[in-house]
């Protein structure tokens, strides 16, 4: 156990870090990440999975879409703790069930995407709905033939957003007697042990990198055009005036 | 549902409100400490991030280090920033004095990423023929920014501010755990005491102190939409239909009514 | 007078916008740049108000070379109206018709007072004085866009494809306004746009370009016409296919009919006037 010392800090980065406590906790910290990223997964999967077919019909008819954006937009002003906390007396459930902390960040993925995918369809040419369905296409081969190829780059990056968000937030769970990093971060905030908490940070950050690649790899397999059209995306900029 | 209505009981008894209950009440001196730990945060974060944000939309450069550092921030696990700040600055400063050091620190810090984007977004958003045609009759940059520029951004601005707000009002419940004070007390309190009253209420307490603050900022936001920014209703002269999605979008950091740049807290 | 002197542009990515090109532009005339996109033109404009630099060669304009001058000083003395018109949404008919004398420090109510007077001069009816730039037709906004070009009297006018986009008939319409505005004012106009037909009916002298910013050809409307220098020059104009040549033929009604090469009527004889 290592006190902080102040010396070390007012530097950049510490000479004395201490890796030897990590090989000699690697199994709880491995045990926590895992925990930590299936947490994650659950919240960003589910989240993914209900807001396309709500978004989707959001765009459709343009009074839901007010409200289910305005029902998003409130939901994710909750404070999270708070929702947390509140989440057993709703569900019933007793305060240490991790299944709080699924449902909560559930809800947040949900909010942010909402909106993110309503937008992505509302982005879709409508030249190229119209065209399909004047070659005959039925409703469900226009959605997953036309419409959702091409909100797919703008879902990709929505998605991205949520996957960030979720990781972070579950750290807060720890409060609530949760097993992920933020564990590390009570934990080494009680010691005193601040190597346990930047451990704990860099560990979530990894668990973000991964998701953040896995996500964007899927996306290339999917949509091999995406790369060019973030780049159409860009627009025209008047270069030359640009302040001359 | 009859936890709901206790502690819909215990928000509203006034013993709650007395002045002599005991600590961590009475509820309008939380309420009152909570919102001033968000207005200074947010308000240094502002004096730091948005003439930052103003000057990289102005010019264009930086614009991949904005989109960066606010991808970057939006994984950053928010306890684990204020307890390791907690451990950083109570090694230098007094114990007494450490906890709200190391709270505003890290709700500077967590508000900065949303009010950057919202500066960057909003004055990227301005029309660059309208530029143009100001930067051609004359205007210097600096009178390009203030009178078209930021006029127009102003609702991008505000509500980068309003998310980075709701942020830091969410982060400072967490941080009555290193005892900050603030609303956050009165949940860790009542997690003590075991009074499921007093979790629940301060729950839908300070549920409540974020809607309404957010409630504010959106009526503002809206004060502030000027004709012609991008964020008006488009106009049906001339049939001229606006696309409701910015070019930005690509990064949905930079959304147009929200923007979702921080990691929620 | 404007002259440029050898004047080039290269672009970052090695392409080359106008090479080598000089011309004098005479004042108070009606100078016409036409080609069609990428040749150069609206590069060529923005050089004399600085908004872009030459790579080399010199812009002069009285003799002053304007890189030597403040550009933003430079840019309050001269007049520019574009396509989009670039007004500023978030103001007011008159304080966008404003905008350059209250730069200038002329003082708000005078400012006002002369942007009424311009909404005249433009054709404009003074009810619009209090609207929003949204809340008028394309046309009317165009017309706005050159009032606030003249509000502080410039002795230069440039416009960059000023009626691409407003439809047909009012393109004419404002055509002719550009020419009552030249009877009245004789300002030095430099004006830009693809389509000859304009060029013809308001230029004094007409440029045509090739891409590169290559000179096809200077000349008035009736030298062009009358001796096109070359197949690209024809081409451009339409004397290839017929339709500037035309021939006169007898209609209904006592009436003259002239007709192009195809037989297809573009008018009919007037009287001499």
């Amino acid at each position: 156990m290592m006190k902080a010392d102040p010396r070390e800090f007012s530097g950049i980065k510490n000479e004395k870090f201490e890796m030897s406590w990590l090989f000699e906790n690697f199994e709880l910290v491995a045990e926590l990440t895992l925990n930590h990223a299936l947490l994650s997964f659950f919240p960003i999967f589910l989240g993914f999975a209900v807001s396309v077919p709500l978004g989707w019909v959001a765009n459709r008819w343009l009074p839901l879409r007010s409200w289910i954006i305005a029902g998003g937009s409130i939901l994710y002003t909750i404070p999270s703790l708070p929702l947390f906390v509140i989440m057993p007396y709703l569900l019933g459930t007793r305060i240490t069930d991790e299944i709080n902390i699924i449902v909560a960040l559930t809800i947040y993925a949900l909010a942010i995407l909402l909106r993110t995918v309503a937008d992505a369809f509302a982005a879709v040419p409508t030249d190229a709905i119209e065209a399909s369905r004047a070659i005959g296409y039925s409703s469900w081969n226009r959605f997953w033939k036309v419409e959702f190829p091409l909100a797919g780059p703008v879902l990709l990056a929505g998605l991205r957003v949520v996957s960030a968000s979720t990781i972070a937030l579950v750290s807060v769970g720890a409060i609530i007697g949760s097993a992920n990093l933020g564990y590390l971060f009570t934990n080494g905030k009680q010691r005193d042990f601040l190597e346990e908490i930047l451990i704990g940070i860099g560990a979530s950050f990894l668990i973000a990198i991964v998701f953040d690649i896995v996500i964007v790899l899927v996306g290339r397999l999917l949509m091999p055009w995406s790369r060019r059209s973030a780049v159409v995306a860009q627009g025209p900029k008047l270069s030359a005036s640009r302040a001359a | 549902m009859e936890f709901f209505i206790a502690a819909f009981q215990w928000l509203t008894d006034p013993a709650n409100y007395a002045t002599d209950s005991g600590s961590p009440l009475p509820i309008q001196d939380r309420v009152s400490e909570h919102l001033w730990y968000t207005f200074i945060s947010v308000l240094i974060a502002t004096l730091m991030a948005l003439p930052l944000g103003l000057y990289i939309g102005h010019t264009g450069r930086g614009r991949q280090f904005v989109i960066g550092f606010t991808g970057a921030m939006r994984a950053l696990p928010t306890l684990g920033l204020l307890m390791a700040l907690f451990l950083i600055v109570g090694a230098t400063v007094p114990f007494t004095q450490a906890a709200f050091v190391a709270s505003i620190i890290a709700l500077v810090i967590l508000a900065i990423p949303s009010i950057l984007a919202g500066g960057y977004a909003g004055v990227e958003s301005v029309d660059p023929q309208t530029v143009d045609s100001g930067r051609a009759m004359g205007m210097t940059e600096m009178q390009i920014l203030l009178r078209i520029e930021i006029p127009l951004s102003l609702p991008l601005i505000i509500a980068g501010i309003r998310a980075a707000t709701v942020q830091v009002i969410a982060t400072a419940v967490i941080a009555s755990y290193i005892s900050l004070g603030g609303l956050g007390t009165i949940i860790a309190s009542g997690i003590g005491l075991n009074d499921n009253e007093r979790i629940l209420g301060g729950a839908i307490l300070v549920t409540a102190v974020a809607l309404v603050v957010d409630g504010f900022l959106a009526i503002l936001q809206r004060l502030v939409t000027r004709r012609g920014s991008s964020q008006a209703k488009p106009t049906t002269r001339n049939g001229r239909r606006r696309t409701p999605v910015p070019s930005a979008l690509a990064e949905p950091a930079v959304k147009e009514r929200k923007i979702h740049v921080h990691s929620k807290s | 007078m404007i002259e440029f002197q050898s004047v080039t542009k290269r672009f970052p990515d090695g392409t080359y916008a106008v090479e080598d090109f000089s011309l004098v532009v005479p004042s108070r005339k009606v100078t016409v740049f036409v080609g069609s996109s990428g040749a150069g033109k609206t590069t060529l404009l923005r050089m004399i108000n600085r908004m872009v630099n030459p790579t080399s060669g010199k812009v002069l304009i009285d003799g002053e070379d304007v890189a030597t001058l403040n550009p933003v000083l430079l840019r309050r003395k001269i007049g520019y109206v574009l396509q989009a018109t670039g007004l500023l949404p978030h103001r007011r008919i008159t304080d966008n018709i404003a905008s350059v004398p209250r730069l200038n420090g002329v003082p708000k109510k005078k400012a006002l007072q002369d942007a009424l007077t311009l909404l005249d001069t433009v054709g404009l009816d003074q009810s619009l004085a209090d609207r929003y730039p949204d809340q008028l037709s394309g046309g009317q906004q165009q017309r706005v866009g050159v009032a606030r070009a003249l509000a502080s009297n410039p002795n230069i006018l440039l416009m960059d494809e000023p009626f691409g986009a407003v439809d047909p008939i009012v393109r004419l319409e404002l055509q002719e306004e550009v020419n009552r505005l030249q009877r009245e004012l004789h300002k030095t106009m430099v004006f830009v746009t693809h389509n000859i037909d304009e060029a013809f009916a308001i230029a004094d002298q007409v440029v045509i370009l090739r891409s590169g910013g290559v000179v096809a050809q200077v000349g008035t409307p009736a030298e062009i016409l009358s001796n096109p220098a070359d197949d690209f020059v024809s081409t451009f104009i339409g004397a290839d296919k017929g339709k500037r040549t035309l021939h006169l033929k007898p209609g209904k009604n006592d009436v003259t009919l002239i007709v192009d090469d195809e037989g297809r009527p573009a008018g009919i004889l007037g009287d001499k006037k």
